[in-house]
């Protein structure tokens, strides 16, 4: 490692790999949507590719990083992209948590004839604008024969499971810490435990979180059951993909503990993933208070 | 001070209607007081714009001219000035402020709707409009005149090509009307420019907008809001006659319709049917369809030897009756009449090659609702 | 901290094609970048031709509305994402490293992803075309439902093409960031950067701000058209208005990334050929700053006619109008560096010159649109069309038109044909405004845009506007010329090409070094060459 010198990385073919893997796979995927038998297949395909790339780059860089090539000015850089990068997450979520509330406080009530919308309820028979209770016909637009179907007001009640959901999220974070401090004072076993704990309880929040979605599906709340199910899903969906991530992250980085990759004063990658996971920690937070306790 | 701005405004807004009403390359003054309000906002802040252009324009082309190396020029060295940037900050916003005014006022007048005498409601669909006086029970729809449609591909373009329709809104003059705007599938845009109404029409939410109009007289506008291939086709025409003229019309429209319940109970004949069907096939149908039923691959399925037009006809008449959810196959119950209905679906089973042979009755529609 | 004092260089470029499909090198990078949108452009220009020959007379002669619907609309894109966009990021590529004294990029392997998901972005998209349904026809801001419940299956790898997009847009701006907050020479302070590198780095912060929320709403897009959610279907509780919302509140933000770049640029032209340090550096940085902030805030001017509260009206209105106080900054200053220099009008300058005039006209009209009610008789008129080509055209492909002649010596160490050069000027900008100046009249009087035939009292000014842009368009073949032939046959440059030109990539080599600065430029270099002075 030298300090006194900027380290240019090498050529990479990593990126045209990465570039052809996501291609392959949205191209796989818009096939399927559309119906392609073989859409799957190249969804898969294209996902191989991808999770190649990603051992391939990453690894790339975790040998250059432990063969002591990078300084602490290429540390300096990689925390500045995690955090732009986590900002960038920050924003995607922002967008739902927006349409949650553009939905709930404005254009429900607006289809209820709120605001300057009087004339509104003329298209609508029979409809009440209540959040959880909206009125829908099957999707698409069939206008004036908006049926009525309820989505029973707790159907997924705040004090049940997502409030364990919370606790464990939570004490997952402590544990996280827990690693991170011991990480720093280098007691290499009981990092392990710590880190084991962590990926425990999110494996267990994803569990639950499964569980959930089996009652409030089985209850009639689906993707396509209006706006609710609309929103509901698309929050805690892309927060139960970022959770599942995050717990392959720790995954990856348990392994490397256990390779010794990290020193007490240099881990970045451990550093990343958790504050990764803490971000995921705070979107839940927003979750549990917007989409299930109020 | 609102009171000098709004003078200076209506000042400037009349000197330059000399200026400029002769040429059709400004804005419309149009005949309500919304559009003058409007028309008056436009040249206020225009001429604003001309004299900080002025301004800063002279300037700098001074500058331009005088400060040339070639003119022997040699650069100074100042790069700041507090006091300089305090100004043009400070200049440009009390502008602003003034332009503000005028402008809050009108937005908030043409946003009250609640002074209306009568209402109108309007729903786009892809592309035509359909217009219902709701008290009167008349209802329509307007589509693009067929000799416009004829003329699109030709040479010859006649007066008001693209801005004819079948049936023209027919309104009251000096009355103050509540349009409310609405649409069945994508976004439209309902825009008189000469009544400065301009809303759009969105599914499953109603607009409102109104209008007074002063004068009697025969108005145009276009859809603006891009709504898919015929976008460009889809004008709206307003014809303003005295409240006499208004009533008789109304009149006329109601016995029309009574007429047409009529002729719907009867008994067709197959001729008959189907070119009545060829005619409402071509204002209502055609334009996704096709002429010739082609339709257009990926986007509209072709009718031409379609499973459904050839199949069982009480699919047939369900999807017009109905609609498909999701898809730009509207439902077709509410536009058209029995008659129609039945007249365009046993046209297409025996157009475009189809070779059904059978035919639908008005009655058989009507139960079929 | 440690102070860096030297940068190794290991490495020169690899031969061939694996070149520049691996290379990590920021100038590569950044020549891949130009050349990716300058292709873009000439595509997206192209389909302008063929919008302007279709609109040369009414009727319809040459294509069908719906294929009218997708020029424009893919036009839009293009131009957009495909030419502007990149386009900046080439130049920053190119121009940030060695503006504050770096030898490369912060991430430069990531940088190469950043570029290398462009192409094949761009591939997507213009398949489109050849699938059963067409390409997108429904408007570079793809309202839904039009773009949801009523579009072809094309729409969804559209989708995709957007996502991917987002990705490499939201990666090229951590970059910037990481790269000037962290590879700056350390003796440059924050107000020594050049306004370049601010502008950048700002519109680094817009874009990683605005492109999530275009990514959220394509995949809302997408879930509505392939699972059955409601979000902008108002049969299922949700609003086609709130995908407007949506969008413009990425959609505006992003406007202003396509033209703070271009007050940069313009911010390093004008000083030097007026000799004459830039006129109020730190109100530039300022007003720059305040120009983003505010653009997060003013979404909705684009659609007062949607049906909005009053309340909201207002509002976006007057946080519109607000705009137009930092931009006048920006103008005054500029003319204020003028202001007693000793002006010579290379080629670049005339550039910068024009752009000071035109994009002004622009952000005008744009006051003109930003007043609610008034907007009425314009929204979605021709007069739209006219306002934001001038900031584009005459506004963001000036800046850049003038950044390559300006620094095209540094990036090939020779010099373009002067001569050509200012007749492809004036010939771009004559045309350039017989082009669009008519399309305001057209507005006014009533011509709805996203049309492909009108009535017969537009048909003048449709012809002369038409007249315009094909003149406009053989320009190109010039500007490709000029460049090509700089490249190939241009006469050795200077270091230091022109007289009053200050900053470190002067100091460099007349074609600058692969690795800019293998040795951070010293205090004293960094003050000598700082535009805050
Ligand atoms: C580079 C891109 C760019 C830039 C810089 C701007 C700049 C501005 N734009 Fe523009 N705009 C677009 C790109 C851009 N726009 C695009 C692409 C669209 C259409 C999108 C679509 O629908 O497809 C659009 C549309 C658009 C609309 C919607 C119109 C409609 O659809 O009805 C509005 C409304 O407010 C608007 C306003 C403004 C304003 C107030 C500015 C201001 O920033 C301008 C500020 C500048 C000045 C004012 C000039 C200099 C100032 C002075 C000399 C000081 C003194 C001046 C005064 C006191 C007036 N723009
Ligand atoms: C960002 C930048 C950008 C740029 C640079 C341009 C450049 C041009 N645009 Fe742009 N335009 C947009 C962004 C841009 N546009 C957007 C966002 C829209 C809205 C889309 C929508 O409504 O959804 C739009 C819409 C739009 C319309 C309105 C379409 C409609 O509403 O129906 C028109 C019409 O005249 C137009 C024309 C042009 C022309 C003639 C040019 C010219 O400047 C192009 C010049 C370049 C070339 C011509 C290419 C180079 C030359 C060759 C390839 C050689 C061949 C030459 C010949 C055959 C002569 N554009
Ligand atoms: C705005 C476009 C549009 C208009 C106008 C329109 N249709 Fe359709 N039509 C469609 C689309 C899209 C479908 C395909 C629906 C689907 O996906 O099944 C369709 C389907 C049909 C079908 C079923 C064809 C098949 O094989 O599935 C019939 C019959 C039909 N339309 C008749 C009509 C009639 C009669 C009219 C006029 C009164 C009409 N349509 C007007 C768009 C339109
Ligand atoms: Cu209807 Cu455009
Ligand atoms: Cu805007």
């Amino acid at each position: 490692m030298n300090e006194r010198e900027y380290y240019v990385p090498s050529a990479t073919y990593w990126p045209i790999i990465g570039s052809i893997g996501v291609t392959t796979l949205f191209v796989g995927f818009a096939n399927q949507m559309h119906g392609a038998s073989w859409g799957a297949s190249i969804m898969a395909l294209g996902f191989s590719i991808l999770v190649f790339m990603m051992f391939g780059w990453f690894g790339q860089v975790v040998n250059e990083s432990t063969s002591g090539m990078y300084n602490t000015q290429v540390d300096r850089s990689f925390r500045w992209g995690m955090s732009w990068f986590i900002f960038s997450e920050v924003m995607f979520f922002a967008v739902f948590f927006g349409v949650l509330f553009y939905a709930r406080q404005l254009s429900v009530p607006w289809l209820g004839g709120s605001g300057n919308n009087h004339f509104t309820p003329d298209l609508w028979n029979g409809f009440s604008s209540t959040w959880q209770q909206i009125a829908f016909s099957t999707p698409g637009l069939i206008l004036q024969s908006g049926t009525v179907i309820s989505v029973p007001r707790q159907l997924v009640d705040a004090w049940g499971l997502p409030a364990l959901n919370t606790a464990l999220l939570l004490l997952s974070g402590v544990t996280l810490t827990f690693a991170h401090h011991t990480l720093r004072n280098g007691d290499r076993n009981k990092i392990i435990g710590w880190l084991v704990a962590t990926i425990v309880l999110g494996v267990l929040f994803l569990g639950f979180q499964i569980t959930e979605y089996g009652h409030a599906y089985h209850d009639g709340l689906k993707l396509t059951s209006g706006i609710y199910g609309s929103t509901f899903y698309m929050l805690t969906g892309f927060h139960g993909f970022h959770v599942t991530v995050g717990v392959i992250m720790l995954t990856v980085i348990l392994y490397r503990v256990q390779k010794g990759h990290f020193s007490a004063d240099s881990h970045f990658g451990f550093e990343g993933v958790a504050w990764y996971w803490h971000f995921v920690d705070v979107v839940w937070l927003g979750l549990f208070i917007f989409v299930y306790w109020l | 001070m609102s009171k000098l701005t709004s003078y200076l405004g209506s000042l400037i807004a009349i000197i330059s209607v000399n200026a400029f009403s002769e040429y059709d390359f400004n804005m419309t003054r149009g005949v309500t007081s919304v559009s003058r309000d409007i028309y008056g906002l436009h040249m206020m802040v225009f001429w604003v714009c001309v004299a900080i252009a002025i301004i800063v324009f002279s300037i700098m082309i001074y500058s331009l001219i005088v400060h040339r190396k070639s003119q022997g020029a040699v650069a100074a060295n100042f790069h700041e000035s507090t006091k300089a940037e305090l100004l043009w900050t400070g200049i440009p916003i009390i502008i602003l402020v003034l332009m503000a005014i005028p402008a809050s006022s009108t937005l908030i007048d043409l946003e009250d709707t609640s002074k209306a005498e009568m209402t109108i409601k309007i729903t786009g669909h892809q592309w035509k409009w359909q217009y219902d006086y709701p008290k009167e029970g008349i209802s329509f729809i307007s589509n693009l005149k067929q000799n416009s449609k004829d003329a699109i591909y030709s040479k010859n373009k006649h007066e008001n090509y693209l801005l004819e329709v079948d049936n023209n809104l027919v309104l009251p003059v000096d009355t103050s009307i509540r349009f409310l705007i609405t649409s069945n599938d994508v976004i439209h845009n309902w825009w008189v420019p000469d009544f400065g109404v301009k809303q759009d029409a969105n599914p499953g939410f109603i607009n409102d907008a109104w209008a007074k109009i002063d004068e009697i007289g025969t108005y145009r506008g276009q859809c603006a809001e891009l709504c898919g291939k015929d976008h460009g086709f889809m004008p709206i025409v307003v014809d303003v006659v005295s409240k006499v003229d208004y009533a008789q019309w109304v009149l006329k429209q109601q016995i029309a319709k009574a007429a047409k319940l009529i002729q719907s109970r009867k008994t067709w004949s197959k001729k008959d049917l189907t070119s009545l069907g060829k005619k409402v096939y071509n204002t209502n149908c055609s334009s996704c369809h096709g002429i010739t039923g082609k339709g257009i691959p990926g986007i509209f399925p072709a009718l031409r030897g379609s499973s459904v037009a050839t199949g069982d006809i009480k699919n047939h008449i369900g999807i017009v009756l109905h609609g498909k959810a999701g898809t730009a196959m509207a439902s077709y119950k509410n536009i058209l009449g029995d008659t129609d209905i039945a007249a365009v679906i046993t046209f297409e089973r025996s157009s475009f090659g189809n070779q059904m042979g059978d035919l639908v009755q008005p009655f058989d529609i009507k139960s079929a609702r | 901290m440690t102070t860096i004092t030297a940068y190794t260089s290991h490495h020169s470029p690899e031969k061939g094609l694996m070149r520049w499909i691996k290379t990590t090198n920021h100038k590569d990078i950044g020549s891949l970048y130009l050349w990716f949108a300058f292709i873009m452009l000439l595509i997206g220009g192209a389909m302008a031709m063929v919008i302007r020959m279709e609109l040369f007379q009414p009727g319809m002669q040459l294509i069908n509305p719906q294929f009218f619907n997708q020029m424009t609309t893919m036009h839009g894109l293009i131009m957009v994402f495909g030419a502007i966009m990149p386009a900046f990021v080439g130049l920053g590529n190119w121009l940030i490293p060695m503006m504050i004294g770096a030898p490369d990029m912060a991430l430069p392997r990531m940088n190469n992803w950043s570029f290398w998901i462009l192409p094949f972005a761009g591939g997507i998209l213009l398949s489109t075309f050849f699938m059963e349904g067409g390409a997108p026809a429904f408007g570079w801001t793809f309202y839904a439902p039009l773009s949801t419940t009523f579009a072809p299956d094309s729409t969804d790898f559209f989708i995709f093409a957007v996502h991917l997009l987002g990705f490499s847009s939201i990666m090229g701006a951590i970059n910037i960031i990481a790269t000037v907050v962290n590879m700056r020479a350390l003796e440059m302070k924050l107000m020594d950067m050049p306004l370049f590198v601010w502008t950048w780095l700002i519109t680094s912060f817009l874009l990683i701000g605005a492109m999530p929320v275009l990514a959220g709403a394509v995949t809302m897009m997408l879930t509505d058209r392939n699972f059955g959610t409601a979000f902008f279907d108002a049969a299922g509780g949700g609003d086609p208005v709130m995908f407007q919302h949506i969008f413009w509140f990425f959609g505006h933000p992003e406007v202003y990334i396509m033209i703070l770049p271009a007050f940069g640029v313009i911010s390093h032209v004008i000083p030097t050929f007026a000799r004459k340090p830039l006129f109020g550096y730190s109100s530039m940085v300022y007003a720059t700053a305040s120009i983003a902030f505010l653009s997060y805030i003013v979404w909705a001017h684009h659609m007062f006619l949607t049906g909005m509260p009053v309340a909201g009206e207002l509002y976006f209105m007057y946080a519109t109008m607000l705009i137009a106080v930092p931009t006048g900054v920006k103008v005054f200053n500029w003319i204020s560096t003028m202001w007693r220099g000793s002006m010579t009008f290379e080629t670049p300058m005339l550039w910068a010159v024009s752009f000071v005039f035109l994009f002004t006209i622009g952000g005008f009209s744009g006051v003109m649109v930003g007043i609610a009610p008034a907007d009425i008789q314009y929204h979605d008129t021709y007069f739209v069309v006219a306002h934001f080509h001038y900031v584009l055209v005459t506004g963001a492909l000036w800046s850049i038109i003038a950044a390559t002649f300006y620094w095209l010596p540094k990036w090939t160490g020779k010099m373009y044909n002067e001569t050509l050069a200012k007749v492809h000027f004036w010939w771009a900008v004559i045309s350039v405004n017989v082009l669009f100046f008519p399309q305001h009249f057209l507005g006014l009087a009533g011509m709805p845009r996203r049309i492909p035939d009108y009535s017969l009292q537009f048909a003048d000014f449709n012809m002369i506007s038409s007249i315009g842009g094909f003149a406009f368009g053989t320009s190109f073949i010039l500007f490709t010329y000029i460049v090509i032939d700089c490249i190939r046959n241009g006469k050795p440059a200077d270091a230091r090409p022109w007289e009053g030109a200050k900053g470190l990539e002067w100091t460099l080599e007349p074609k600058a070094q692969y690795h800019s600065f293998n040795k951070p430029p010293t205090r004293e270099l960094i003050k000598q060459e700082s535009q805050n002075s």
